[in-house]
């Protein structure tokens, strides 16, 4: 668990240019699902990507920030109860911070299934407890569609942050460089 | 091409004017009473309330006819989809039963449910016009500062204003990005397949995203040479002075507040407003 | 003599090598600076110029991981005791991407980064805001955003950026880089003139040594292969082979100087145009000048590609591009030049069909294009963007330049055979197997360069090919261009860079806010005064070296020197 949390101006950075492209995926990159009213988000592997390499603020902000933003794009005002879980998904995305090889360009089954057992875990909390709990309180919306709607979002959001996150993290392993590595070829 | 995201112009109207902190505590404040409230006559008249507000500064409707078209639709299949999950519900909401048509089963529609439904509409909806003033009549500069003012850390609030100042660039990137690629060969017109119109999205989004890594590290380099999170706070250079305009906002902002709950204490004793019993 | 004071900036037996290089990109730099020096560093591309800049703001260590040897001290202290901050309170920055630099909302915001992080309070910040904004010229655009401001006002911002914080040393790297000729003139001048009224120290890191020149340097440093090479003055530089030697561009007139025969030596002050003394030089070059024969001019192929009353604009309610017209005929070379925000990477879009025409047609082979999707067009338009870090998607420089091959279905080993032929004319194949992420933005340019060159289009635009290259680079690529151009591939290269323009394209087409202004020779265009005014050029320094040594038609000389340079080149 150590230095996870540290706040770097690089940790701000990554959290405001990685809002910036979660509005962007969540507006513009969505692939409409079978239920209604919902979508398939390829920003969540973006979110579970930024988790690894910046940590849990960073990638708990930018989901936060960039779901708020695009969310007050397209409808005027945030939708609270999904902008907090986005928050609370991307927050646990981060855990993944510094539990992997990835920064050593290494990112193979060990590295994978690290990553994608916290991914899981952080999407269950987001959307099967705190999304509803929260729809409950603030809306008084009915307990079974919001946990149905819960139970959707985390199957879609897990896919996503599974597939599109680890297709992502293996692509910048690739571009990780070792130590002494680079030398001109003559 | 749309670059900004949000299309702030200046125009002199009382609410223009207004300091973006004041406006951000009102917005949340009046927000948030929204949401809890339960009681129609309230939320109508908090509809009417931030209509009002609309007109004041100047909002034509062409600026946010999109969004309600989205806020409408959104609405609509939630309203659906409520009902064919509990159209009970409101029975259960307000303890009394009173129906109106039988339906499938021992399901029915009942006044209860009518009520939930159309107060749970009309709660959505009149959240909407608030952000929309909140976000057309407030200088993008001044949101960070406006954060950071009520309490979120200077580092946090900092964030947003780097996602306003680069989401246009990245966009900008993005349509380059899906322009360079095509011109070497790739399809991204309709008459791809679906799975192959994925791929291809893809070799466009990574290269965005790592060029937006790269663009992480210019930008960090550039904030710590210039002193980026030495001290333990920050001044601001967007931030209004509060004026007497101001503090009427915030009072009347206040008072509303206090009425809503007035109303769920004294009338309704808590926050639904029942006329069923 | 004066006692020199102790340097303010000392390089001790200093190297540095990257973590992940094999090598030390600094080998044993030993150099010390003079409060209120004003210092020149050039070198090739990849030389390390950027990464002495880093050592000096302390990104290294900071930033970029690493192995130091040797001692840095900057006022006397030893860098590697301070943090970035309290280096950040002496030494200034400007770095070479003005646009990642921009962090603020509008200018305002952005030139008081620094001092709301030094929790500066509002009042002072705003009145100390406006000082700088007025001393730099861009007060009237304070409120504007960086989408909003031409190149020259972001450097500018830039500058305000780091001049708020007051601090002894000022660090550009690469400050002219996509500037237009009138407006880097103009970046010369202010740093002048901040040298000069308020006595700092300044250090510029810069591949357009000519243009840096048009105000006086204290010294130039010569970096090659992380060494330093030479330290002299300019007069002493430009009279020594030294820029030659390290495949640096040396100034124009200086080259006319030599093909005229006369020995160039520091007694001449050649160091710069207005500094030299041509009194004993002048019959030399009346001879040189007379004795040089233009060749006739080739006549014109049939018409390959014709703009036909162009009008664009991006927002419905801007010109951007109005009424152009111009033809392009089959094996032509031709340059469009003109000023920041006039439009040229706009009409390169139209053409290759990035943007829809409002009004007005492109034809190729006298057929209407309008209707072809990019990919189609991509069959005879080729298209090499101006920033590179856009067209890349691949992590290895391999996979990037087959990429357009891989996608039209081509054979792999031709590929193969196809991508080392063309990595071998771009200078890039010693780094075969490097991913992108590792090269300098020179590099990487000459990368997007090969991945376009390699599908072998009839019509090749290159948006400023050659900005952030060394002479031998761009020497290479554009003798490599020369030569396809004579397979009969017509080529169209956007620029702001004038002695390119001279030197490989006859002809320049001209735009100004939108208008094509000028449609003639080189050399006419760089000679008249109403047409450099008007669209930000600058006039060659050849020009005025006609005028110093009298002979009457200036325009004639530039072009004798064009055609000299062409038999030379042979
Ligand atoms: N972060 C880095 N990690 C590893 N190697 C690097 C890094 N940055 C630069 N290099 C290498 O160091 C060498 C010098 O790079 P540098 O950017 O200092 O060159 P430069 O002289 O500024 O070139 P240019 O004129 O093209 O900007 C190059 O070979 C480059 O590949
Ligand atoms: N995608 C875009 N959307 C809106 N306006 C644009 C866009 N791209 C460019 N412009 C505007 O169009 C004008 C012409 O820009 P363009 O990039 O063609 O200039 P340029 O001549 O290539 O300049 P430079 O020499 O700086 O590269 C500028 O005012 C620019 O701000
Ligand atoms: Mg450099
Ligand atoms: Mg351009």
């Amino acid at each position: 668990m150590k230095g996870i949390f540290k706040v770097t101006t690089r940790t701000i950075v990554a959290a405001g240019l990685g809002a910036a492209l979660f509005a962007l995926l969540f507006m513009f990159v969505k692939i409409p699902s079978p239920v209604p009213g919902t979508y398939i988000q390829t920003a969540y592997g973006l979110a579970g990507f930024f988790g690894v390499l910046f940590g849990p603020i960073a990638a708990g902000l930018l989901s936060f920030i960039g779901h708020a933003i695009s969310d007050a794009v397209q409808y005027g005002s945030p939708w609270w109860s999904w902008v907090i879980s986005s928050g609370i998904a991307g927050f646990i995305y981060g855990f993944a911070f510094k539990r992997t090889r990835v920064e050593e360009g290494i990112f193979g089954g060990k590295d994978i299934l690290t990553y994608n057992i916290i991914q899981v875990i952080g999407n269950a909390i987001a959307w099967i407890l705190v999304a509803p709990v929260l729809d409950i309180v603030i809306y008084a919306e009915p307990a079974n569609k919001v946990f149905a709607q819960g139970l959707m979002a985390f199957a879609s959001n897990a896919v996503v942050a599974g597939v599109v996150g680890t297709l992502l993290l293996l692509a910048y392993a690739a571009t990780r460089t070792k130590k002494g590595s680079l030398s001109k070829k003559s | 091409m749309k670059t900004k995201l949000f299309s702030y112009n200046y125009e002199n109207t009382p609410i223009h004017n207004l300091s973006g902190l004041i406006k951000f505590i009102c917005f949340l404040l009046l927000t948030f009473a929204t949401m809890y409230t339960y009681d129609i006559r309230v939320i109508l008249g908090m509809l009417v309330f931030s209509v009002i507000i609309l007109r004041i500064s100047r909002i034509r409707f062409s600026q946010i006819k999109v969004m309600l078209i989205y806020v409408l639709i959104f609405i609509f299949i939630n309203a659906i989809f409520t009902f064919f999950f509990s159209p009970e519900h409101g029975v259960t909401l307000y303890h009394t039963r009173h129906q109106i048509a039988p339906l499938w089963g021992n399901k029915a529609l009942t006044q209860e449910q009518l009520l939930y439904q159309v107060t749970l509409a009309f709660k959505y909806l009149s959240v909407v016009p608030l952000g929309i003033i909140f976000l057309l009549t407030t200088n993008p500069s001044e949101f960070a500062s406006s954060v950071s003012g009520v309490g979120v850390p200077y580092k946090a609030s900092f964030a947003v204003s780097l996602t306003l100042r680069y989401f246009p660039d990245i966009l900008r990137v993005y349509n380059d990005i899906s322009q360079a690629q095509q011109a070497r060969g790739l399809e991204m017109s309709v008459k791809a397949k679906m799975k192959e119109r994925v791929k291809n999205s893809l070799m466009i989004i990574i290269p965005l995203i790592f060029s937006t890594l790269e663009r992480i590290e210019v930008v960090t380099n550039a904030m710590d040479l210039r002193g980026f999170g030495k001290e333990k706070r920050r001044t601001w250079y967007c931030v209004q002075k509060l004026r007497p305009a101001d503090y009427i906002a915030l009072a009347v902002s206040i008072v509303v507040t206090l009425i809503v709950a007035a109303v769920a204490y004294f009338i309704n004793h808590g926050r639904y407003f029942n006329p069923f019993i | 003599m004066v006692k020199q004071p102790n340097p303010i900036i000392e390089f001790d037996h200093f190297s540095f090598q990257y973590y992940s290089q094999a090598e030390p990109t600094l080998r044993d730099i030993n150099l010390k600076i003079y409060p209120g020096e004003k210092i020149l560093i050039v070198g090739p591309s990849g030389s390390g110029k950027s990464t002495l800049g880093h050592c000096l703001n302390g990104l290294i260590p900071f930033y970029y991981k690493g192995s130091i040897e040797g001692s840095l001290k900057i006022n006397g202290i030893e860098t590697r005791n301070l943090d970035i901050f309290k280096l950040s309170k002496m030494l200034g920055t400007v770095l070479q991407d003005s646009d990642g630099q921009f962090v603020g909302l509008t200018v305002g915001e952005d030139i008081a980064f620094a001092m709301e992080n030094d929790c500066v309070p509002y009042a002072e910040m705003h009145t100390r805001v406006d000082r700088v904004a007025e001393m730099v010229d861009i007060a009237h655009v304070k409120n504007l955003s960086p989408y909003e401001l031409s190149g020259g006002q972001k450097q500018r911002t830039a500058l305000a950026g780091v001049l708020i914080d007051n601090v002894d040393i000022l660090l550009f790297d690469e400050p002219l880089a996509n500037l237009d000729p009138a407006t880097g003139k103009t970046a010369i001048e202010i740093i002048n003139d901040i040298h000069q009224r308020m006595g700092k120290t300044i250090l510029i890191i810069e591949h357009r040594l000519e243009d840096v020149l048009h105000r006086a340097v204290d010294r130039v440093i010569v970096i090659n292969e992380g060494r330093i090479i030479a330290d002299m003055n300019a007069h002493e530089l430009v009279s020594s082979n030294v820029l030659t030697s390290n495949g640096i561009r040396e100034p124009l007139y200086v080259t006319a100087l030599k093909y005229a025969g006369v020995q160039v030596t520091p007694e001449i002050k050649p160091g710069y145009i207005w500094s030299l003394d041509t009194s004993g030089v002048n019959e030399a070059l009346r001879r040189w000048n007379r004795s040089v024969v233009t060749p006739p001019p080739a006549p014109p192929g049939p018409a390959l590609l014709t703009i036909d009353h162009l009008s664009f604009s991006y927002d419905g309610v801007r010109q951007t591009l109005e009424e152009i017209n111009f033809t392009i005929t089959e094996g032509e070379m031709v340059s469009i030049v003109g000023k920041n925000g006039a439009g040229k990477s706009t009409l390169a879009k139209l053409m290759c069909g990035f943007e829809k025409v409002d009004k007005g047609a492109i034809l190729y082979k006298g057929e209407d294009i309008r209707h072809k999707s990019i990919k189609e067009r991509a069959e005879f338009i080729g298209f090499v963007m101006q920033n590179p870090n856009q067209m890349i998607s691949k992590n290895l420089i391999f996979d990037e330049i087959a990429l357009g091959l891989r996608l039209r279905g081509v054979a792999e080993e031709e590929i193969k055979e196809r991508v080392e032929q063309v990595l071998e004319v771009c200078g890039l194949a010693p780094f075969i197997d490097w991913p992108i992420s590792a090269l300098s933005y020179g590099q990487k340019k000459r990368v997007t360069i090969a991945s376009i060159l390699i599908l072998r289009p009839n019509i090749l635009i290159l948006d400023e090919p050659t900005a952030g290259q060394d002479y031998r680079h761009y020497s290479e690529i554009m003798e490599f261009l020369r030569q396809i151009n004579e397979t009969g591939i017509s080529i169209i290269l956007i620029t702001h860079d004038m002695h390119l323009m001279l030197e490989y394209t006859p002809r320049a087409i001209v735009l100004s806010e939108g208008r094509l202004i000028t449609d003639a020779p080189a050399s006419v265009v760089l000679t008249t005064q109403q047409v450099i005014e008007q669209a930000n050029l600058k006039e060659t320094s050849l020009y005025r070296l006609a005028q110093l040594a009298g002979i009457e038609d200036g325009t004639q000389f530039v072009q004798h020197f064009i055609d000299h340079e062409k038999v030379a080149a042979r």
